[in-house]
C-alpha cells in the first residue's frame, strides 16, 4: 500500500511530463497546463496522506523496489525514505509547486511553447521528488542532477535570446563544478561505510564504526561543495542572479523555493555526520554568513525586480547556511520553508506585475501600482514584511532564532547577519516603494493597459501570502512544534534556548534594525520619492555594489578567459601541428599512390615486357653475382 | 642412348632450345593475338621440355624424362583453361586482341 502510494507520489509528475513532451502539442493551449497542476496535486494528496501517517506513527517508512547495482562488497538499492524531514520538505515543494503550477496556466498562456513548459515543470517535480525521497545518496544523486538538468532547461526556456541560453548554461556549469564536489563527496563516503544508506551509516556510527576522521572531514566538505553549487553559495552563487532570465513561475519554483533549499536538505539529512566535523560546520556556517551580507549589500542597488529577489535569495540562502554552520539545522528548515512562502509569493508577485506591464522588469519605470494591482500589492507588501522579520511575522520568527543560534556561536556571525537583515530590510521596501508607490513612469501606452492579473495569478498569491504571514506558527519561541516534529531524523537534540533577557535584547535589535531598514526605504523612496539612479550614475561604493562586486569579471578573467587562451593555444599550435603530421602522412600516401597507379595501365603487352624484364634481371643479377 | 647425343652433340640441344624460347618469348612480346601469344608459351615450355629431356639422357637419369611427363600433363591442362578463358574473351569483346582487355586499368 505504502509503496504503492509512494510510487503515485513519485512517477504522477512524471506521467504529466510524458503526456506533455509527447502529445502537448495536440492538447491545446490550457490542457498541458491543467495537466501539469493536477499531477503536481495529486502528488501533494499523497504526501498530505503520508504526514498524515508520519505524524501519527512518528516511524519513517522505507520503500525498497531492488537492488540497482552491487560491486564487490557494496550495494546499492532503489529504496525510498519518507521520514519527517523528507515528508516536510515534499509538503513544500509539491505544495507550493502545485500553487506555481496553477499560477503559470495563466501567466504562460500566451507562450507558443506552454505545453514543454509544464512538461519541464513537471520532470522538475519528479527529480526534487527523487532528491528528496531517496534513502541513499545515489538516489539523491539522481535527483540533484535531474533538478539541474530541468533548471537549465527552464532558464533557457525562450532560447531565442542568446543572453537567456548564456545564463542557463552559466547555471548549468557552476552547479558541475559544486556537483562534482558532492559526487566526490559520496565516493568517499562509500569507502569509508561500504554503503551510501542513510540508516544505514547512523546504525554503523552508532556501533562505533571505525572511521578515518579526515577523511570523513574531507567528505564532508565535498559534500559541501556540492550544496554551495545547488543552493548559491560563495564562490558559486553567480548563477543564481543570471538564472532570472527564466520565466518568473521558474525562477518562484526553482530558484527561490525548491531546488535552491537541496544543499540545505542534503546538510539536514546527513546533520549527523556533519555534527562529527565541527571544523566543516564552522567554515559552513563563515560562508553562509559571508554570503549573506555580499548579497545583500548587492541587493541595495540593483534595479531590476527579479535580480533584486534573486539577490535576497542568495543572501536568505546564506543565513539558512549560518543557522547550519551553528548546528542549528531545525532553525534552518524552519527558515528554508518560511523563506519558501514569502519569497515565492514575492517571486509571484512580481511575475504578475511584469504581466501586467507586459514584460517590463525595471522598476525605474514602474511606480504607483498599487492603485491597479490592489491584491498583488497587499499580497507583495505581506511577503515583504515577513522576510524583512517584523513581529509577528513568519519571517521573524525563523530570523530571529538563525540569529539567535547565531550569537550563540560567535557575536561577530551575528553582527553580520543582522546587518544582512537590516540591508534585506531596506531593499525590500526599496523595492516595494518604488514598484508600488508615487507615479507611474512607464509609457502612456503602458499605463493604458495596467490591469490586475487574472484569478489564477492571484488566487495563489492570496495563498501564499497567508503562508507568509502565519507560518511562523510551526515554530514559535519557547514551544516549537517543529523542533518536537523533526526530533526524530536529528542526531542531537535542538538547542533550547531559554527565552531570557538576552534573547529579548537580540529580539528587539532585530525588530529595531528591521524597522530601522524599513524607516531608511520610506524616507529616501517614498516621502523623497527619489528613483534609483541610472546604469552610468552609480559612484564610488554603489557602482563596486552595482556591478556585483566585479565578481563575474574576476572569474571570467581569473577562469574563463585563461582557459580560452589554453584553449586557443591548442587549437592553433598543437592541433595545427598534430594534424599537419596526420595529414602530411596521408598526403606522402596520396602522392607515392598516384604515381604507383601508372604502371596498372592495363595494356597486358606492357605487364608482359615488364615481367620479362624482370626476370631477365633476376637471373642476370644471380649469374653476375657469381 | 649415348650414341644418340654422340650423333648429334648436346650443344646443338641447347642452341635449339635457346632459339626456341627466345621465339617464344618475343612471339609473348610482340604479338597482339592471344592465340598466338598462347601458341608462343606452348613453345617456350616446349624448349624447356626438350633441354630436360636432353640432359636427361646426357647425365643417364630418367628422372628428367619423367619431369617431362608431368610438365606436359600439365601444360595441357593449362591449354584446356587458357582455351576456355579465351573463348569467353571473345564472347564479350568480339574479338581476342589483348588491347582490349583494358578494364582492370588502375
Amino acid at each position: 500500500m505504502d509503496t504503492n502510494l509512494a510510487l503515485l507520489l513519485l512517477f504522477t509528475p512524471f506521467a504529466g511530463f510524458l503526456i506533455n513532451i509527447f502529445f502537448g502539442k495536440k492538447l491545446g493551449h490550457s490542457a498541458p497546463g491543467w495537466l501539469g497542476t493536477a499531477a503536481v496535486a495529486t502528488s501533494f494528496a499523497v504526501t498530505l496522506t503520508f504526514f498524515l501517517q508520519v505524524l501519527a506513527t512518528k516511524e519513517p517508512i522505507f520503500i525498497n523496489l531492488g537492488q540497482w547495482l552491487t560491486l564487490a562488497n557494496f550495494t546499492v538499492d532503489f529504496s525510498f525514505q519518507l521520514d519527517q524531514l523528507s515528508v516536510l520538505w515534499l509538503m513544500f515543494v509539491t505544495g507550493i509547486g502545485t500553487l506555481i503550477h496553477m499560477y503559470s496556466i495563466s501567466y504562460m498562456h500566451d507562450d507558443e511553447n506552454v505545453h514543454k513548459f509544464f512538461a519541464y515543470l513537471n520532470l522538475f517535480v519528479f527529480f526534487m521528488i527523487t532528491l528528496v525521497m531517496g534513502s541513499n545518496l545515489l538516489i539523491m544523486f539522481i535527483g540533484w542532477e535531474g533538478v539541474g538538468l530541468c533548471s537549465y532547461l527552464l532558464i533557457g526556456f525562450w532560447h531565442k535570446n542568446q543572453d537567456y541560453n548564456d545564463a542557463a548554461k552559466k547555471a548549468f556549469i557552476m552547479n558541475r563544478i559544486g556537483d562534482l564536489g558532492f559526487l566526490i563527496g559520496i565516493f568517499i563516503l562509500g569507502y569509508l561505510f561500504h554503503t551510501t544508506e542513510y540508516a544505514v551509516i547512523k546504525t554503523e556510527l552508532d556501533n562505533g564504526w571505525p572511521f578515518n576522521k579526515e577523511l570523513l572531514g574531507i567528505a564532508m566538505l565535498c559534500l559541501f561543495i556540492g550544496a554551495c553549487g545547488k543552493s548559491a553559495q560563495i564562490p558559486l552563487y553567480t548563477w543564481l542572479p543570471d538564472a532570472m532570465a527564466g520565466p518568473t513561475p521558474v525562477s518562484a519554483l526553482i530558484h527561490a523555493a525548491t531546488m535552491v533549499t537541496a544543499g540545505i536538505f542534503m546538510i539536514t539529512r546527513l546533520n549527523f555526520l556533519f555534527n562529527l566535523t565541527p571544523d566543516v560546520l564552522e567554515v559552513i556556517a563563515i560562508v553562509g554568513a559571508v554570503t549573506s551580507i555580499v548579497a545583500a549589500a548587492i541587493g541595495l542597488v540593483q534595479t531590476d525586480i527579479k535580480k533584486v529577489l534573486a539577490y535576497s535569495t542568495v543572501s536568505q540562502l546564506g543565513l539558512m547556511f549560518l543557522a547550519l554552520g551553528c548546528g542549528a539545522y531545525e532553525v534552518a528548515v524552519f527558515h528554508v520553508i518560511t523563506h519558501a512562502f514569502f519569497k515565492a509569493c514575492l517571486f509571484l508577485g512580481s511575475g504578475s506585475v511584469i504581466h501586467a506591464l507586459h514584460g517590463e522588469q525595471d522598476m525605474r519605470k514602474m511606480g504607483g501600482l498599487s492603485k491597479v494591482m490592489k491584491i498583488t500589492f497587499i499580497t507583495f507588501v505581506l511577503s515583504s514584511v515577513a522576510i524583512s522579520g517584523v513581529p509577528g511575522f513568519s519571517g521573524f520568527f525563523s530570523k530571529d532564532e538563525i540569529l539567535i543560534s547565531a550569537f550563540h556561536h560567535s557575536p561577530v556571525l551575528w553582527g553580520i547577519a543582522s546587518l544582512a537583515s537590516i540591508m534585506t530590510a531596506f531593499y525590500m521596501f526599496r523595492l516595494v516603494y518604488v514598484t508600488f508607490f508615487n507615479d507611474f513612469r512607464g509609457t502612456e501606452e503602458q499605463k493604458h493597459h495596467l490591469h490586475e492579473s487574472p484569478a489564477l495569478i492571484t488566487i495563489p498569491l492570496v495563498i501564499l501570502a497567508l503562508l507568509a504571514t502565519f507560518g511562523g506558527i510551526i515554530s514559535l519561541p519557547g514551544h516549537s512544534w517543529l523542533n518536537e516534529y523533526l526530533a526524530p531524523v536529528m542526531a542531537a537534540p535542538a538547542a533550547h534556548h531559554e527565552l531570557g533577557n538576552l534573547e529579548y535584547i537580540l529580539m528587539g535589535i532585530a525588530v529595531l534594525g528591521a524597522f530601522i531598514g524599513i524607516g531608511i526605504a520610506y524616507f529616501k523612496y517614498r516621502k523623497k520619492g527619489e528613483v534609483p539612479p541610472g546604469d552610468a550614475e552609480f559612484t564610488g561604493l554603489a557602482n563596486v555594489l552595482y556591478n556585483k562586486f566585479y565578481v563575474d569579471e574576476i572569474y571570467s578573467a581569473v577562469i574563463v578567459k585563461p582557459l580560452y587562451m589554453i584553449g586557443s593555444f591548442f587549437k592553433n599550435v598543437t592541433e595545427v601541428a598534430i594534424s599537419g603530421f596526420v595529414f602530411g602522412l596521408g598526403k606522402v600516401a596520396v602522392t607515392l599512390g598516384g604515381e604507383g597507379r601508372k604502371l596498372q595501365n592495363g595494356s597486358v603487352g606492357f605487364y608482359l615486357l615488364v615481367f620479362v624484364l624482370g626476370v631477365c634481371s633476376i637471373i642476370g643479377y644471380i649469374f653476375l653475382a657469381k | 642412348m649415348e650414341n644418340i647425343l654422340q650423333q648429334i652433340g648436346i650443344e646443338n640441344y641447347l642452341y635449339l632450345s635457346t632459339l626456341l624460347f627466345c621465339v617464344g618469348a618475343f612471339g609473348v612480346l610482340f604479338r597482339r593475338n592471344a592465340i598466338i601469344m598462347f601458341m608462343s608459351i606452348e613453345i617456350m615450355l616446349n624448349a624447356v621440355n626438350l633441354l630436360l629431356v636432353a640432359f636427361s639422357t646426357y647425365h643417364q637419369d630418367p628422372a628428367g624424362q619423367v619431369f617431362v611427363f608431368f610438365s606436359m600433363a600439365v601444360a595441357a591442362a593449362e591449354v584446356a583453361v587458357g582455351l576456355a578463358i579465351l573463348v569467353a574473351v571473345y564472347r564479350n569483346l568480339h574479338g581476342i586482341d589483348i588491347d582490349n582487355l583494358k578494364n582492370l586499368k588502375g
